[in-house]
């Protein structure tokens, strides 16, 4: 059973989260979206979702790079196994409270007032609650942690993720005399990886980096041609064009209208 | 210089009756589905008043358009880019819902259904977001119709800076005006600029401005980047949604819905051309009320052998530099000067023009005539006051608004002698600047306004666009992508609506 849920569950969960997600943006962009409810009622809105996603994103990280970092670097580092683990517990903690305070607005909120309970999906309810289930398990492992702070419980999870993700097979192993609160943390934190690609999830695959960084000035101008015009001719008596139309690169090849 | 093309509209608020036609067929196309009962593409308010949504104009509390920042910058009034995106998870600017109105039905079932009952059946509104009854229906998209409801609260109305608003609470002293608003088209658009996403566009060949609902991730930015507040979210689909400019009509060189159907023949649609490299500089004018000059020279006359030429070499079709030349929103705002951009202050650069209304001479009934300025009616003693114009059209400067005014009323005038006493009075003309023959070109454009005068749209070029053999059999307008073959009949794996499929039915 734990060769299951920890050997092969990760690799099930993980799959369908890429291929589910490269499947919805490319086949069904349209529902690629935030869903925000801030329009229908911005009450417990505006603190319950910064708290929410500010708290999530510091704990997504935390584990990305907790997890997932060689134990070497820390060792090199300097930095102690028992350290490590106390500012875990202790950026964890924060973070968690964080999330779950303002995870706890957004869904007393989703769940009382009537135009947002009306306009939910059953996936949008479903995913806060799972969201905040695994937020008080993750919470609840502090207090298994603090009974050994030296650190080596965690240094066995993070050749778990490590294994997994670099193809061992026995990665299961590592974790099989862990506390069950850590069990299910795992196992609920791989089901959120499962049913991602079909929420509202995939949401936070959509970091507008290109807005701050490559996307230059402030506005977009698309242009419909198939083939773009001359392009030595216009650039003649100007220094820069403007953003080139979203056309172009694919239908430069086709054959020239009428021909 | 680099000439683009834009498909431009001007609405003569001196003929507008106010009877909204325009937002109903608008609203039957294009927003009568879930998610935007609430949203009106085209909208028409009773001026003054604060408008819908309520206080839109009031760019304090919004943050909408564009500003200079201290270095001289143009940047977006909610923020920067960075600014923009510190605020992804709760946008402060965004408006609520009961800011526009919640939207509504009438159980109108229960006229019919009703058990016999001692009293008789009445329908009662309900929520169309919740289905459940509503005790009062507190605001509507147009709630302030023809002066509805206390001056108090009217007189909130953004453009009565600087006028002494208090007399025009009094019944004598009162005035009125309407004002329908749709998407501006913007040459300098805030939505583009505020979509951290990039689904809001600018279409080179006729300046519609449009959002990819592919792209567009429902992050909000562009209703509080919008200063007219023209970007509606659909609360049930999560996405952004705007006027169109009716583009499948005006691809095909016919007027947009609103247009076409205007009873009183207020909307003008043609095109105009303009330097695309000399937006931003007259988006960063300093001061406010030179705004309204700078878009101008933005725009390029259409006559001129070096635009014509620059027009060649940058792609504009031959049949839209022609069109441009007999294009009446050129001759309103640019040959006559009576046309104007609305709150140009918001330095979006608009594209949607208005030609301020005339109205009755304010002491002419109690001075018993008419306060003659130079044989001619004082416009400034006008009913509705030129500050209020200005406010509304040309960021609070006067003498534009007063000379479009006076132009019109020397139209009246000279036409008046014409078709009275036969007398073609160039010396009317000659007063504001103009000559007789100008004035009846005016007069048949904007008084007669045969549809062809109104609707100067050369089509759209097809065979640059598009590939007539790929798109056969393909799909039309749908709300999202409808037409995919990843959404299956019963609902869609990942939560999209559910479509509904059926086969027209064999009758014999």
């Amino acid at each position: 059973m734990d060769y299951f849920l920890f050997g092969i569950y990760p690799y099930i969960a993980t799959a369908v989260l890429l291929v589910g997600s490269i499947a919805r943006y490319e086949r069904d962009p349209f529902t690629w979206k935030t869903s925000s409810s801030q329009f229908l009622r911005r009450k417990q809105l505006i603190w319950g979702s910064i708290l929410f996603h500010v708290g999530v994103l510091i704990i997504f990280f935390g584990h990305l790079i907790g997890l997932l970092t060689p134990l070497w670097v820390f060792d090199l580092l300097g930095v102690t196994h028992g350290a490590k683990q106390l500012l875990a517990v202790v950026l964890g903690g924060f973070a968690g409270v964080m999330a779950l305070v303002g995870g706890g607005m957004l869904f007393h909120r989703r769940w009382t007032d009537p135009r947002i309970r009306k306009t939910s999906s059953f996936a949008d309810i479903a995913i806060l609650v799972l969201l905040l289930v695994q937020l008080v398990l993750g919470l609840g492992t502090i207090f298994v942690s603090a009974q050994h702070l030296d650190g080596h419980e965690m240094t066995k999870f993070m050749a778990w993720a490590q294994g997994i993700a670099t193809f061992q097979p026995g990665a299961a192993a590592a974790i099989a005399d862990s506390a069950l609160i850590f069990k299910l943390h795992i196992f609920l934190g791989l089901t959120i990886f499962l049913v991602f690609p079909f929420t509202r999830l995939v949401h936070m695959l959509s970091i507008p980096i290109r807005y701050v960084t490559l996307r230059p000035g402030y506005q977009i101008v698309r242009s419909r041609r198939t083939r773009p015009l001359a392009e030595g001719e216009r650039a003649r008596d100007r220094v820069a064009r403007p953003t080139p139309a979203k056309a172009p690169a694919a239908a430069a090849a086709r054959p020239e209208p009428g021909e | 210089m680099r000439v683009r093309a834009q498909i431009g509209k001007v609405l003569n608020l001196d003929k507008c009756i106010g009877c909204h036609t325009c937002s109903v067929t608008c609203k039957n196309v294009w927003t009568s589905r879930d998610g935007v009962e609430y949203a009106w593409f085209n909208n028409v308010e009773t001026k003054p008043g604060t408008g819908y949504p309520t206080d839109w104009e009031n760019q304090k509390r919004w943050n909408g358009g564009w500003v200079r920042n201290s270095r001289g910058k143009l940047q977006p009034k909610q923020g920067s880019k960075w600014r923009i995106l510190a605020n992804i998870f709760a946008n402060p600017d965004l408006p609520e819902i009961d800011d526009y109105y919640e939207p509504f039905d009438f159980d109108y079932d229960h006229l019919k259904s009703a058990p016999e009952l001692d009293h008789f059946p009445t329908a009662r509104p309900r929520s169309a977001i919740t289905g459940e009854p509503m005790d009062k229906i507190e605001k509507g998209p147009n709630w302030e119709e023809i002066l509805g409801g206390e001056f108090s609260k009217r007189s909130q109305d953004y453009n009565f800076e600087g006028v002494q608003k208090e007399i025009y609470g009094e019944y004598e002293n009162t005035f009125m005006m309407y004002l329908p608003r749709l998407c501006e088209h913007c040459l300098n658009p805030t939505c583009t600029a505020s979509c951290p996403s990039g689904a809001i566009y600018k279409r080179e060949e006729d300046g519609i401005v449009l959002i990819d609902q592919e792209k567009c991730r429902g992050w909000r930015m562009c209703i509080s980047g919008c200063p007219y507040k023209k970007i509606y979210y659909n609360w049930d689909t999560g996405k952004s949604e705007k006027c169109t400019f009716c583009y499948p009509r005006i691809e095909s060189g016919q007027p947009t819905v609103c247009s076409e159907t205007c009873v009183g023949r207020i909307r003008y649609l043609g095109v105009i051309l303009y330097d695309a490299d000399r937006i931003e500089e007259a988006a960063n004018s300093e001061r406010e009320t030179d705004l309204y000059g700078a878009q101008m020279d933005v725009f390029l006359d259409p006559n001129d052998a070096q635009v014509i030429a620059a027009a060649r070499r940058d792609g504009v079709p031959e049949d839209w530099i022609e069109a441009a030349k007999k294009s009446p929103v050129w001759k309103m705002a640019m040959d006559w000067k009576v046309a104007f951009p609305l709150h140009p202050e918001y330095r979006t650069l608009p594209m949607v023009w208005y030609i301020p209304p005339l109205s009755p001479i304010q002491n002419a009934a109690q001075a018993g005539q008419i306060a003659m300025q130079d044989e001619m009616p004082d416009v400034r003693s006008l009913r509705i006051p030129v500050r209020y114009l200005a406010n509304m059209l040309t960021a609070g400067d006067e003498e534009p608004i007063v000379h479009a005014l006076e132009r019109m009323s020397a139209m009246r005038l000279y036409m008046r002698a014409l078709s009275v006493d036969g007398v073609r009075d160039e010396a009317i003309a000659a007063r504001v600047g103009m000559s007789g023959r100008v004035i009846e070109d005016m007069y048949k454009i904007m008084a007669l306004a045969d549809y062809e005068d109104r609707f100067v749209i050369p089509t759209a070029h097809r065979e640059q666009v598009e590939d007539g053999a790929e798109i056969r059999g393909g799909c039309g307008f749908t709300d999202g992508n409808g037409c995919s073959t990843g959404s299956m009949n019963k609902g869609s794996l990942f939560g999209g609506k559910k479509k509904g499929f059926t086969l027209p039915e064999e009758t014999f």
